[in-house]
This record gives structure tokens, C-alpha cells and sequence, in this order.
């Protein structure tokens, strides 16, 4: 987590915003001068005053992750208007389905070949989501296109009011191209 | 005419043009739609969002604004941003999988394999 204050430079927020960066600005621990396209990015898709009050609604120590997903949120509708982070969502789904398919067929070939070699087989169990990780993590602000596990580096600690069923419905299956491409709509 | 005015008007007390942005996407029969994107992005926001895009893409950015802005809701701190890092999670987990069970398909159908599997049986 960066750090600005007055008495350095301002916090990229304010210096955005034109105004004087004063100590104990919201902004400040999580918009550090260095990086003024987060901020930039962040005030286009939710405006500062929003994200003002959400930042107020948090307990300090949730600031920091909050302040990365809605970055990550921000950047993907600047990149993508229409769908933003939810397109990312629908490929996703796409994949972790076909990903399911797989697995049950390679299961279902494995219990064919064990017992065509008459041993019994001890077939993996269906893939299913494992229990939200217990321990705190850091949220890191992701690059569109990162699914199927390319590692970028996405930790977080799942609330424990937060369920996800393995198939998480996902209504688009939208093929709207930002950048020309026409759009199955 | 107070009675056609859209969910976003009404929300913000001001008479609905005959082209507002927001009417063909925030009816008055769902007020909660326009409630959650206002709160989490901003009437003008959103206003500017649907107004930059073909007029043919605005109905699934109302669409995907709502989904976010409710996800954001119901998850402060992570919004739609924790379904993306749950989804690749998953995927992690089921590509692991499916390459342990496809080891093991190879291994059962290696021949040496079969023909220890046959001795055994002798």
C-alpha cells in the first residue's frame, strides 16, 4: 500500500482533482502520485465522491482491496464499455464449463480402462469449488484476459457470508467486439 | 405524465424528456435497477457511458452496469472483481484435475501396465 501526503506531493487523486492534498485524504494511501491512471480511470467510471463514500463504509484494512477491484473494475469498462469486468466473467464461465465437460468424460474413460484392466476403479471426485481460502491474501489489480489460470497474482480472502456455486449463472454470452467487431445482440 | 416517467427520473425528481438517456433502460416498474448503478456509479456516469455507445449496445450496458453496481452491493470490498478471481480459481483447480485423471488414463493404458494387471489376476 503506497503513501502520499501534503507533505510530500499530492496523492494522485488530488492533484486529479486540482485541490490540496490534506492530511488524512481518503485517497491517499491507495492513489499514490505515481500512478495517475488508476485514479484517472477510477474517477471516469465511478467518480470520486462514490468511491469517496464507499472508502468510508470500509473498515481500514478492507481499503486496500477494495480500492485494487474497483481499479481492476474501472480499467475493464474504459477497455470495454459494454461489458466491462462482466464480459471476463462470461468467458470465464464459458471455460470452467467446457473445463467440467472434460472432466466428466475423462472420468467416465478412466472407469472404463480400470475396469477393462478388471481393477477397480477410484475415479476423482467431481470437480467442485474448495472451501474459500481462510487466510488473508492481497488483491492485485489483473490485466483483462488473464483467465485460465495465467497466475496474475489475484489472492483475496473470500467473505464468509460469500457462497459461490460451481455453476455461477452467467446470463451474457454476448460476442460485442470494443473494438469494431459487430455484436450478437 | 408523472405516471411516464422512467425509474431514473423518478429517483431524481426531474421531468423525464421525451429522450432521456435512461427511459428505454430504467423503467418505472423496476426503481431498484437505477437505484443500485446511481449509488454506485452516478446518474452521470452512467448517463455518459450509454451516451458514448451505438445506441444498439446501450440495453446490454444498462444490463452489465446493474449486474456490477448490484454485485458491488452485495461485496464492498471485491463487487464483480471476486467472481473474476473465483472463476480462475476454478479453473486452476479443474485443469489440475483434468491432468491428474488424464495421467492416469495413460497409465492404466500402458501396456506393462494391463499385463501386471493380468498376472494378478492369474
Amino acid at each position: 500500500m503506497a503513501s502520499s501526503s501534503s507533505y510530500n506531493s499530492p496523492c494522485a487523486a488530488c492533484k486529479f482533482l486540482r485541490r490540496k492534498c490534506m492530511p488524512g485524504c481518503i485517497f491517499a494511501p491507495y492513489f499514490p502520485p505515481e500512478e495517475p491512471q488508476k485514479f484517472a480511470n477510477v474517477h471516469k467510471i465511478f467518480g470520486a465522491s462514490n468511491v469517496s463514500k464507499l472508502l468510508n463504509d470500509l473498515l481500514p484494512h478492507q481499503r486496500d482491496d477494495a480500492v485494487n477491484s474497483l481499479a481492476y473494475e474501472a480499467e475493464a469498462r474504459v477497455r470495454d464499455p459494454v461489458y466491462g469486468c462482466v464480459g471476463a466473467i462470461s468467458f470465464l464461465q464459458r471455460q470452467v464449463d467446457r473445463l467440467q465437460k472434460e472432466l466428466d468424460a475423462a472420468n467416465a474413460d478412466l472407469i472404463r480402462f480400470a475396469c477393462a484392466g478388471a481393477i477397480p476403479p477410484s475415479p476423482l471426485p467431481h470437480a467442485v469449488v474448495g472451501p474459500p481460502r481462510q487466510r488473508p491474501g492481497e488483491y492485485n489489480s489483473r490485466r483483462i484476459g488473464d483467465g485460465g489460470g495465467s497466475g496474475g497474482g489475484g489472492f483475496y480472502q473470500t467473505p464468509h457470508n460469500y457462497t459461490f456455486p460451481y455453476n455461477y449463472h452467467c446470463p451474457w454470452n454476448g460476442s460485442y467486439n470494443p473494438h469494431g467487431g459487430g455484436g450478437d445482440m | 405524465m408523472n405516471s411516464s416517467r422512467c425509474a431514473a427520473c423518478k429517483h431524481l425528481r426531474r421531468r423525464c424528456p421525451s429522450d432521456c438517456i435512461f427511459a428505454p433502460y430504467f423503467p418505472s416498474n423496476n426503481p431498484r435497477r437505477f437505484a443500485y448503478v446511481h449509488k454506485i456509479f452516478g446518474a452521470s456516469n452512467v448517463g455518459k457511458i450509454l451516451q458514448d455507445l451505438p445506441v444498439s449496445y446501450r440495453g446490454e450496458a444498462a444490463n452489465t452496469l446493474c449486474y456490477e453496481a448490484y454485485c458491488r452491493i452485495k461485496d464492498p470490498v471485491y463487487g464483480c472483481a471476486g467472481i473474476v478471481d473465483q472463476l480462475n480459481e476454478q479453473l486452476k483447480v479443474a485443469e489440475y484435475q483434468l491432468a491428474t485423471i488424464k495421467a492416469a488414463i495413460t497409465t492404466t493404458l500402458q501396456p506393462s501396465y494391463l499385463l501386471d494387471q493380468s498376472l494378478h489376476m492369474l
